[in-house]
């Protein structure tokens, strides 16, 4: 007896309101992008310059009590953060204090670190303090224009390869899944607030490289079925196709889950954020491939004689001299 | 209909037998480092008993080579900092001063007297009391001029003089800045790899990033101010002549001079001379030791051009005080009671030992060429990055076991088959991880996570596929073929397009981004591999043995 995630055969109707679906997407882009413009994403240091200090402590943390530390030192704005993990023992009380980026200074002092730390020492002399990291305005500014701009190179260079293997309707369709994940990721994380640092542009590559895996699948599937079934109309091959590769592609959102939810429950508290990106990122990009990148790609229609040269292949630029 | 020939059998298993003897060091991981770390102490200071007994608890014929745990995962200092190249500049120009003055000197019936002007620091200013012969001087100053060698600027030379009225205007020309800020950084690195050596720990990285900037990340280093105290200090020692001495900050030297200010004594400052008699570069070793009065000092000597530099200005200059200048601030100013002949010297201030050995470090090594500034620094406690190692075996070793269970259940024997390359799989990513020397990283750790659910992707694509093909009924061999064959367009451009993303990542990443697209870009390629080749071999060879009639993925 074999575990079956849907049945062996299906013909479900994925298209019957596909208008309605893309229309969905188009919604959700939309109040993603209108979130991320409202409230902004809670950039880390590595965005916008700024130390974060790890404090470990036996005793219960009481958040007004470091605040109150340190106020006298005057930093300007102070985040302080409890953090909870089911990894922790009962003796580890964890926050996460994240101080601006201190006026014209590149990194911070050996002194800012040495009084905050003192400060944080009158409260439990046996604190203590695994990790501080602290980044400078300016490599921050470089670091936000690589990170978009390695996501823009990524969509770039998917673009042109689906193109020269597919053709160009195939590419737009699997650029349009991509954006709308990559918006939607960036809407959650700006809805919900988690820590956006550069781990989390790893993720988002990732995303746009998983998304593109399962998009790429059902579309090679589309091109074999166009070739197969010269007769059908595009909405029905595409229906054919999703339904012929939907145990797979359950089979391998399922695996990936699995690994990834592991990792976001045991894995620990500094990655979780990082394996949650992947985790929605994952559920986004298996719908994308489907009701976005295949709808879009019924919207934009297919040139269907795959066997005949284009009548108008190398005429376009007659005109032109060279 | 169903085969695969010898010798692509035997190649295939052999691939996956090599991916696994490389990884196995990783599983004795401490063991396997006690022995790399006393081979190469034995290489560095002979054998002892304690090291030859480290070295033994790993044979010698076993590969040794292990993935590197990267900073977060194996706690440590990581900082970035940029060389002020232009500093530099400024000290070049200051030596052309003295160049000019004496090729202008025999030339004083056509050039007049000269006189040192006030500039921008990255600019000398010269002027002549007779500007008739201002063509005769620029021609002269303009035969000071070096070619610069560089890939572009070929016949460039180093400096650009022209004339403003009365005065000579020299600047470095575009060619020669580019060249010593090429200098200055790989001087600086040079510096920073030698003083950190000093100090002795593990598997530095000292790297160039982009043209200004220097990554140093030290495992093992308990923050990074201590490792800021380490490499951030210039440690420019200079030995001056004084002019004067006031309490006034603001004090004009006068031109030529500076102004610094006393270490020990507050609110006192110096006047000296710009140009430094002898430089801390003329060194050549430097130790901590005591004065006569039992005080914690420096000793150091100097190379013969400094010796003697040294020998011909005390003698000269028997009676007048004389400073010592480290780091823009006078030590001490002592009176030069006789000629000094040796070349050899100590530096006496109010030191602890710990400063004097710090000191005698910083000395030896040489001074940085330029100030630095430190735009990143991070320090990542042992603890914390044991605690994510845990975590991430953990993780792993559950995502593992899900994943075997969840194929096993879905496509029964032939699950087995992919479970089998599976974990083959994970042995190859980490063979390569070692094999490349890679360093390994809390994201790089969820790459092999990611990895291990997404390489089962390949294989269920052919099983999905062989399915599909035993409807159509063609017997099992058949579909079998069938299967991998239409499958394989799928997974090539599936996996390249991942592929792809990975490298860019690679490109544009840096630290735990790149640890991440590394074991990403890899996992890509070994899940192909056994995809493609190892669980096929293992179907045709279970195939020709039974010889099923039927069979069910």
């Amino acid at each position: 007896m074999r575990l079956k995630l849907v049945p062996s055969e299906t013909n479900w109707d994925f298209f019957k309101r596909w208008k309605l679906w893309l229309g969905v997407s188009g919604v959700m882009m939309v109040v993603a992008f209108v979130s991320f413009m409202l409230q902004g994403l809670n950039y880390g240091i590595d965005f916008r310059g700024g130390t974060t200090i790890r404090t470990e402590s036996a005793q219960a943390l009481d958040v007004a009590a470091y605040r109150s530390a340190l106020e006298p030192l005057n930093l300007g704005d102070v985040s302080i953060t409890e953090v909870f993990d089911p990894t922790f023992g009962p003796k580890q009380n964890v926050s996460m204090i994240r101080i601006q980026a201190q006026d014209d200074q590149e990194s911070v002092t050996v002194d800012l670190l040495e009084s905050v730390s003192g400060a944080l020492l009158q409260i439990d002399p046996d604190m203590k303090f695994p990790s501080v990291e602290s980044v400078g305005p300016k490599v921050s500014g470089e670091l936000i224009q690589t990170a978009a701009l390695a996501v823009a190179l990524a969509i770039g260079a998917v673009l042109i390869y689906i193109w020269l293997r597919f053709e160009w309707q195939f590419a737009l369709g699997a650029v349009a899944a991509l954006i709308h994940d990559v918006i939607l990721t960036i809407g959650v994380f700006s809805e919900v607030q988690i820590k956006f640092d550069l781990a989390i542009i790893a993720a988002l590559l990732t995303i746009v490289g998983y998304s593109l895996n399962d998009t790429v699948v059902v579309f090679d599937r589309v091109r074999e079925n166009l070739r197969k079934y010269k007769k059908k109309d595009l909405k029905e091959v595409l229906n054919l196709s999703i339904n012929e590769t939907l145990s797979r592609t359950m089979m391998t959102s399922v695996t990936t889950l699995l690994a990834l939810v592991s990792l976001y429950i045991l894995g620990g508290d500094v990655i979780r954020g990082f394996v949650f990106a992947m985790i929605w990122g994952v559920i986004v990009g298996t719908y994308s491939s489907i009701f976005v990148a295949s709808a879009f790609l019924l919207y934009l229609g297919v040139k269907r004689d795959w066997t005949k040269q284009d009548a108008n292949a190398g005429t376009q630029f007659s005109g032109i001299d060279a | 209909m169903l085969q695969i020939p010898l010798w692509k059998r035997v190649t295939i298993w052999a691939f996956c037998a090599l991916g696994l003897l490389m990884a196995m060091p990783n599983a004795f991981y401490t063991k396997v480092e006690t022995h790399n770390d006393a081979l190469q102490a034995i290489e560095l200071s002979g054998e002892t008993p304690e090291l030859l007994a480290d070295q033994a608890s790993w044979p010698d014929w076993l590969p040794s080579s292990l993935i590197n745990l990267g900073l977060d995962l194996r706690g440590g200092a990581h900082l970035l900092a940029e060389v002020h190249v232009s500093d530099v500049y400024e000290a070049r120009l200051q030596g052309m001063w003295s160049e000019v003055r004496d090729a202008l000197r025999p030339e004083r019936t056509t050039v007049g007297t000269i006189r040192l002007q006030d500039s921008a620091a990255d600019e000398l200013r010269v002027r002549i009391s007779q500007p008739e012969g201002m063509a005769r001087a620029l021609e002269i100053v303009r035969g000071l001029a070096r070619p610069v060698t560089t890939l572009a600027g070929v016949g460039a030379s180093d400096i650009e003089v022209r004339a403003e009225n009365d005065v000579i205007v020299v600047n470095l020309s575009d060619a020669e800045k580019v060249a010593t800020d090429e200098r200055t950084v790989q001087q600086s690195l040079e510096i920073i790899r030698r003083r950190v050596d000093e100090v002795g720990t593990r598997e530095p990285t000292i790297q160039r990033q982009g043209t200004e900037r220097i990554l140093i990340q030290v495992p093992g280093v308990g923050s990074a101010a201590e490792l800021k105290d380490i490499i951030g200090t210039p440690a420019k020692l200079e030995f001056k002549p004084v002019v004067g001495r006031t309490q006034d900050s603001n004090a004009n030297p006068g031109v030529g001079n500076e102004l610094l200010p006393s270490i020990d004594e507050e609110g006192v400052f110096y006047i000296l001379e710009r140009a430094a008699v002898v430089s801390g570069e003329e060194l050549v070793d430097a130790q901590p030791s005591f004065d006569q009065n039992g005080r914690p000092a420096v000793n150091f000597r100097f190379n013969p051009t400094g010796a003697r530099k040294f020998g011909t200005y005390t003698a000269e200059n028997i009676g007048s005080p004389f400073a010592i200048v480290l780091d823009e601030e006078v030590i001490s100013a002592p009176v030069i009671q006789s000629h000094i002949p040796g070349g050899s010297g100590i530096i006496t201030g109010r030191f602890s030992v710990e400063e004097t050995t710090n000191l005698a470090v910083l000395l030896r090594a040489g001074a940085l060429p330029a100030k630095m500034t430190f735009l990143e620094e991070r320090t990542i406690g042992p603890e914390l990055g044991q605690d994510s190692i845990d975590a991430g075996k953990l993780a792993c070793i559950v995502a593992f076991a899900a994943v075997l269970i969840f194929m096993a259940l879905s496509y029964g024997l032939f699950g087995l088959f992919a479970n089998i390359a599976l974990i083959i799989n994970v042995g190859l990513i980490f063979g390569l991880l070692s094999m490349i020397g890679a360093t390994l990283t809390l994201p790089g750790i969820a790459g092999i996570v990611l990895t291990i659910g997404m390489a089962v992707d390949a294989n269920v694509l052919i099983f999905e596929r062989i399915r599909e093909e035993l409807k159509t009924a063609k017997g099992p061999a058949r579909a079998i073929e069938l299967g991998y064959e239409k499958a394989l367009s799928a997974i090539l451009d599936a996996n390249i397009t991942t592929f792809i993303t990975a490298v860019i990542l690679f490109v544009m990443g840096s630290g735990p981004v790149r640890g991440f697209s590394i074991t990403l870009g890899l996992g890509i390629i070994t899940s192909v591999f056994t995809a493609i080749f190892v669980t096929r071999v293992m179907i045709i060879m279970w195939f020709e043995r039974r010889k099923p009639n039927t069979i069910e993925v």
